[in-house]
C-alpha cells in the first residue's frame, strides 16, 4: 500500500469526523444576543382578566419561564403537554406570552380590523384553546401587535425564555420544548439558578 | 391492508437485496457459475418488490388513506390527483423509497444490457449494487418506514407543502434521483474492476455509457430544478448556492470529470487509478448529498425532515460504503501501472487539466457547503457561506476549464506541436476577445465579469464552429451528406455538449449583467412603463383553486403599442396549511423573459408588483439541454452496439464451455 493512495481515505475520515460531530449540533440554534442581558421590560393586558395588566418586574426574585405561544401555532400543540406536566410538577412558574393571536394567523385577514375587535377575538380564541388543551400558565399576557415579541427577538413560535431572579434572560429555547431538552437543559439550569439565589 | 402489503414487500425486497449483495460476490470470488447466476434474478425480484411497495404507498396517497401517517402529513383530500401522486416523494420517507426504486431500476437495466460483459465481472457489479441497495432498504425499514400507521387515522391530511405543488415536482426529483443513483452503476463498475484487478480499456468501455446516461439525467434534473426555483420562488433567481443545490452540483462536476477521464482510459489506457477514484468520488458525493439533506446537519429550504437518529444511520452507511471502497482503492490502485505516456502538449494534458480543475471546483463547493459546520464543530462561531464565496471561487476556476475545453478536440492524442495548434486557434481567440469587449461596451455593462463571460462564450462558439468546419473539410471530395454521415455520433455528442456550454455562459452572463427589476405599487387600472414594456394592471380578482384561494392579477403587457400578452400572477393561500405562495407569471421569449410576481396587498388596497425583464435566461436551460443532448448522442454511438454484438458470440461460447 503506497501512502499516496491512502490520502483519499484519510481526507474522507476527517470529513466523517466533522459530519459526525455536526450531528450533535443544531444548525437552527442561533445564539441570542439577549442571553445574560436583562429581559426587555413590558406591561401587557392579562388574558384571564384583560382589564388588569402584568409587568415584567412582578416576577422579580423568582426564577421563571416565559413561553411564547399562539393558538395558530402547530408546534405549540406538540410542546403543550410537556408544559402542562411541568406546570403540574410546580418546579417553575410559567408565564405565557400570547403572540399575535389574530394577525399572526395566516388564515385570517386582520388588516383593517379595529384593535378592540382584534383583542376581543384574540381573547376568545386563546381562552378556547387553553380550555381544550389545558392551561400550564400561571398567567398569560396578550401581545396583540407583537411588539413585545420583537423586543424579545422572537422569530418563530414557540420560543421559551428562562429568566433569573434579577430579571436576566439566561437561556432561550427556539422551537418546542421537548421532554429530552427539558430534562437535560432546562431543569438543571433552573435548579442551579434557584440554588444560586 | 394495502400499506401492510407494501411494508411486507419492502422487507422481501431487503432480503433479496441481501442475497443479491452476498451470493454473486462469493460466486465471483470462488468462480462458481451457479452462484454468479443468482445476480440477475435476485436483482429483478428486488425490483418487482420495490416497485410494488412504491405502488402501495402511491395507492395510499391517491385514495387519501390518512391512517398512513405519511399520507396524513403530506396530502389532503382536496389536493389535485397529480400532486397526491407526487406527494409520495415530497417527504423524507417517500423520497428515500424513490431513491431505492431508482437504484433498483438501474440494476435491472444493468442485468438487461450486459450480455457482452463476462459473468464474473457482472456478478461483482450487481453484487456491489446489491450492497448499496441493502443499506438503503435497511435505512428505510429501520428509521424511516413510509408505511407507519396513524391509529386512529386522521380525519384530514395536512397537505403537501405548497411549494411542492407544482409541475416541477413531478419530474425534478425523479430525474435528479435517476442521476444521483445512476452514478452507483459507475461506482459498481469501478469497485468490480478493483476487485477483479481488471481495469483495462474494456472496463472503461462498459462503464462509459452508464456513466453518461446518469450524467444526462443529473444534468436535466438540475436544470429542471433551477427552472422551477426561477418561476416558483418569485424572486427571479435561478441558482442560489443552497446546500441542497450544491449537493446535486458536486456529483455533477465530478461526473463530468469522470466521463472525460473514462474516455482517456478507454482510448489510451491512461488515468486508470484517477478514473476509479473519480467514479468512487462521484457516487460518494451523491451519498453525501443524501446525508446532508436528510440528517439536518445543514439547514436548507429543502430539508423537510431532520432527525439525528437518521443522520447517524446514514453516516454509518457512508463510512461503510465510501470508507470500504477507498480502502480497497488504497490497496489495489498501486498495482496499476500508469498506462500510456503523453507529452506536455497533447489531448491527454487538456483532459487531465480539466479533470483536476473540475475536482478542485467540486472540492471548493464542498468546502463552502460544509464550512459553517466545520466552524461550528470547532466552536469558532456560527456563520453562513453565501453566493459571494461561491462566485469568487467558481469563476476563476471555471475560466481555464472553458478555455482548455476548446483546445482538447484540436489536439492529437499523445503529443502535438504547440505552435500549429496555437496558430489555428489564434484568430478565434482574438476574435472572441474583441467580441467580448465589443458586446460588453455595446450593452453598456463594461465590467470585467461581463466581458469575461462574453469572451468565453464567443470563444466556445467560434472554436466549435471552426472545429465543425475543419471536420467537414476533411473529406473534401465527398458530398455533404456523406461527409455528415461519416462523423460518428460520439463526436456530435462531444460537439453539442461543448457548444451547449457556450450557450449556457451567454445566458448566465447576460442575466447577471443586464437584467432589470422594479418593485412598484399599483392599483387597478394603473399603468407603468418599465424596460421598454408597458404594463397595465386591469384588476385583481379572487379565484378559488382546488385547495387554495388565490388573488389573481391581470396585467396587460405591450411594447410600442403592440400587445405582447396577458400575465396573470397569483398570490395563493393554501387552505390546509394557511401558507401563502406566490405564483409568478412569465412571458417567455427566446431573447428575454418578462417576469411578474404579485407581492403584498397594502392596507389601502394597492398591490406591490414585482416586474423583471430577464434577458437570455432561457439560454441557461437551453445550454443545459444541449449538454444533455450531447450525452444522449454520445451514448447512441454505433460502436457501443457494434461492440456488444461482436462480443456476444464470444461470451456465449464461454458460457457453453
Amino acid at each position: 500500500m503506497k501512502a499516496k493512495f491512502l490520502v483519499p481515505l484519510f481526507l474522507f475520515l476527517v470529513l466523517v469526523g466533522f459530519l459526525g460531530f455536526g450531528l450533535t449540533l443544531d444548525p437552527r440554534e442561533v445564539p441570542s444576543p439577549l442571553i445574560d442581558k436583562p429581559a426587555p421590560a413590558f406591561r401587557l393586558a392579562r388574558l384571564d382578566t384583560p382589564e388588569q395588566t402584568f409587568a415584567l418586574d412582578e416576577m422579580k426574585g423568582k426564577v421563571w419561564l416565559l413561553n411564547v405561544w399562539a393558538s395558530w401555532c402547530v408546534a405549540c400543540r406538540q410542546e403543550h403537554p410537556v408544559l402542562v406536566d411541568l406546570a403540574r410538577s410546580g418546579v417553575v412558574p410559567i408565564v405565557g406570552l400570547n403572540y399575535k393571536e389574530v394577525r399572526g394567523d395566516g388564515e385570517i385577514d386582520a388588516r383593517g380590523l379595529a384593535l378592540e375587535v382584534e383583542t376581543a377575538q384574540a381573547i376568545e380564541r386563546a381562552r378556547g384553546w387553553l380550555n381544550t388543551h389545558g392551561n400550564p400558565y400561571n398567567l398569560s399576557v396578550l401581545d396583540i401587535d407583537g411588539r413585545v415579541g420583537i423586543d424579545f427577538g422572537v422569530y418563530g413560535v414557540p420560543e421559551t425564555f428562562l429568566i433569573d431572579r434579577d430579571g436576566r434572560i439566561r437561556y432561550k429555547q427556539i422551537g418546542p420544548v421537548t421532554p429530552e431538552n427539558l430534562k437535560k437543559v432546562l431543569l438543571p439550569m433552573i435548579e442551579e439558578l434557584k440554588r444560586a439565589g | 391492508m394495502i400499506p401492510e402489503l407494501g411494508h411486507f414487500s419492502l422487507v422481501l425486497a431487503f432480503v433479496l437485496a441481501l442475497v443479491q449483495a452476498v451470493v454473486p460476490m462469493v460466486g465471483a470470488a470462488r468462480n462458481n457459475p451457479s452462484m454468479m447466476a443468482v445476480a440477475r434474478p435476485a436483482a429483478r425480484g428486488q425490483f418487482v418488490f420495490v416497485v410494488f411497495a412504491f405502488g402501495c404507498l402511491t395507492w395510499a396517497f391517491m385514495n387519501s388513506d390518512f391512517s398512513v401517517a405519511l399520507a396524513a402529513r403530506n396530502s389532503h383530500s382536496d389536493t389535485p390527483m397529480i400532486y397526491r401522486i407526487t406527494g409520495v416523494w415530497g417527504n423524507h420517507e417517500g423520497s428515500l423509497l424513490l431513491w431505492a426504486m431508482a437504484l433498483s431500476l438501474w440494476t435491472v437495466a444493468v442485468t438487461v444490457f450486459s450480455r457482452h460483459i463476462p459473468d464474473a465481472f457482472l456478478a461483482r457489479v450487481i453484487g456491489v449494487l446489491g450492497c448499496v441497495s441493502t443499506g438503503f432498504l435497511a435505512f428505510l425499514l429501520a428509521t424511516s418506514n413510509p408505511f407507519s400507521r396513524l391509529l386512529p387515522g386522521a380525519a384530514e391530511g395536512r397537505d403537501l407543502n405548497p411549494l411542492l405543488q407544482d409541475p416541477g415536482m413531478i419530474i425534478h426529483p425523479p430525474l435528479l434521483y435517476m442521476g444521483y443513483v445512476g452514478f452507483a452503476v459507475a461506482f459498481a463498475f469501478a469497485i468490480a474492476a478493483l476487485l477483479s484487478g481488471r481495469m483495462d480499456a474494456a472496463w472503461a468501455r462498459w462503464s462509459r455509457p452508464w456513466t453518461t446516461v446518469a450524467w444526462v439525467f443529473l444534468t436535466v434534473g438540475i436544470a429542471v430544478g433551477s427552472a422551477w426555483a426561477y418561476y416558483e420562488l418569485g424572486w427571479g433567481g435561478w441558482w442560489f448556492w443552497d446546500p441542497v443545490e450544491n449537493a446535486s452540483f458536486m456529483p455533477w462536476l465530478l461526473g463530468t470529470a469522470l466521463i472525460h477521464s473514462l474516455a482517456v482510459t478507454e482510448k489510451r489506457g491512461a488515468f486508470r487509478s484517477w478514473t476509479v477514484l473519480l467514479a468512487i468520488g462521484a457516487f460518494s458525493l451523491s451519498l453525501l448529498g443524501t446525508f446532508l439533506v436528510r440528517s439536518g446537519v445543514i439547514t436548507s429550504v429543502h430539508a423537510f425532515a431532520t432527525d439525528p437518529a437518521r443522520g447517524l444511520f446514514i453516516i454509518g452507511l457512508l463510512v461503510l460504503v465510501i470508507g470500504a471502497s477507498l480502502l480497497l482503492f488504497a490497496w489495489r490502485a498501486p498495482t496499476l501501472s500508469g498506462g500510456g505516456s503523453f507529452g506536455l502538449v497533447s489531448r491527454e494534458t487538456t483532459l487531465l487539466g480539466n479533470n483536476v480543475l473540475l475536482a478542485v471546483v467540486s472540492a471548493s463547493v464542498l468546502l463552502g457547503t460544509l464550512y459553517p459546520l466545520f466552524l461550528d464543530a470547532l466552536n469558532l462561531g456560527k456563520i453562513s457561506v453565501g453566493p459571494p464565496y461561491f462566485q469568487a471561487v467558481f469563476v476563476p476556476l471555471m475560466t481555464p476549464v472553458v478555455v482548455l475545453m476548446m483546445f482538447g478536440p484540436y489536439l492529437r492524442w499523445k503529443s502535438d506541436a504547440a505552435g500549429a495548434v496555437a496558430r489555428r486557434l489564434a484568430p478565434a481567440g482574438i476574435a472572441s476577445l474583441l467580441i467580448g469587449i465589443g458586446i460588453a461596451v455595446a450593452i453598456g455593462h463594461f465590467t470585467w465579469r461581463t466581458t469575461l463571460g462574453l469572451t468565453l462564450a464567443a470563444w466556445v462558439v467560434l472554436a466549435s464552429l471552426q472545429l465543425l468546419g475543419s471536420r467537414l473539410r476533411e473529406r473534401a471530395g465527398a458530398s455533404m451528406s456523406s461527409r455528415l454521415s461519416t462523423i460518428p455520433a460520439a463526436w456530435w455528442g462531444m460537439w453539442t455538449a461543448h457548444f451547449g456550454v457556450g450557450i449556457f455562459i451567454i445566458g448566465v452572463t447576460l442575466v447577471g449583467s443586464i437584467d432589470a427589476n422594479l418593485d412598484v405599487r399599483m392599483k387597478a387600472g394603473e399603468q407603468i412603463d418599465f424596460a421598454g414594456y408597458h404594463f397595465v394592471l386591469r384588476g385583481v380578482d379572487s379565484v378559488p383553486g382546488p385547495n387554495y384561494d388565490a388573488s389573481r392579477a391581470t396585467i396587460e403587457l405591450s411594447r410600442e403599442g403592440r400587445a405582447v400578452g396577458v400575465l396573470q400572477p397569483e398570490k395563493r393561500v393554501y387552505r390546509a396549511m394557511g401558507m401563502p405562495m406566490t405564483e409568478a407569471a412569465l412571458d417567455i421569449g427566446p431573447f428575454r423573459d418578462v417576469y411578474v410576481s404579485l407581492g403584498e396587498q397594502l392596507p389601502e388596497g394597492d398591490w406591490i408588483v414585482s416586474l423583471h425583464r430577464k434577458p437570455f435566461i432561457s439560454w441557461i436551460w437551453a445550454g443545459c439541454l444541449l449538454m444533455a443532448l450531447g450525452g444522449v448522442l454520445a451514448v447512441a454511438d454505433r460502436r457501443y452496439r457494434r461492440l456488444a454484438e461482436r462480443q456476444m458470440p464470444a461470451s456465449a461460447m464461454q458460457q457453453a464451455v
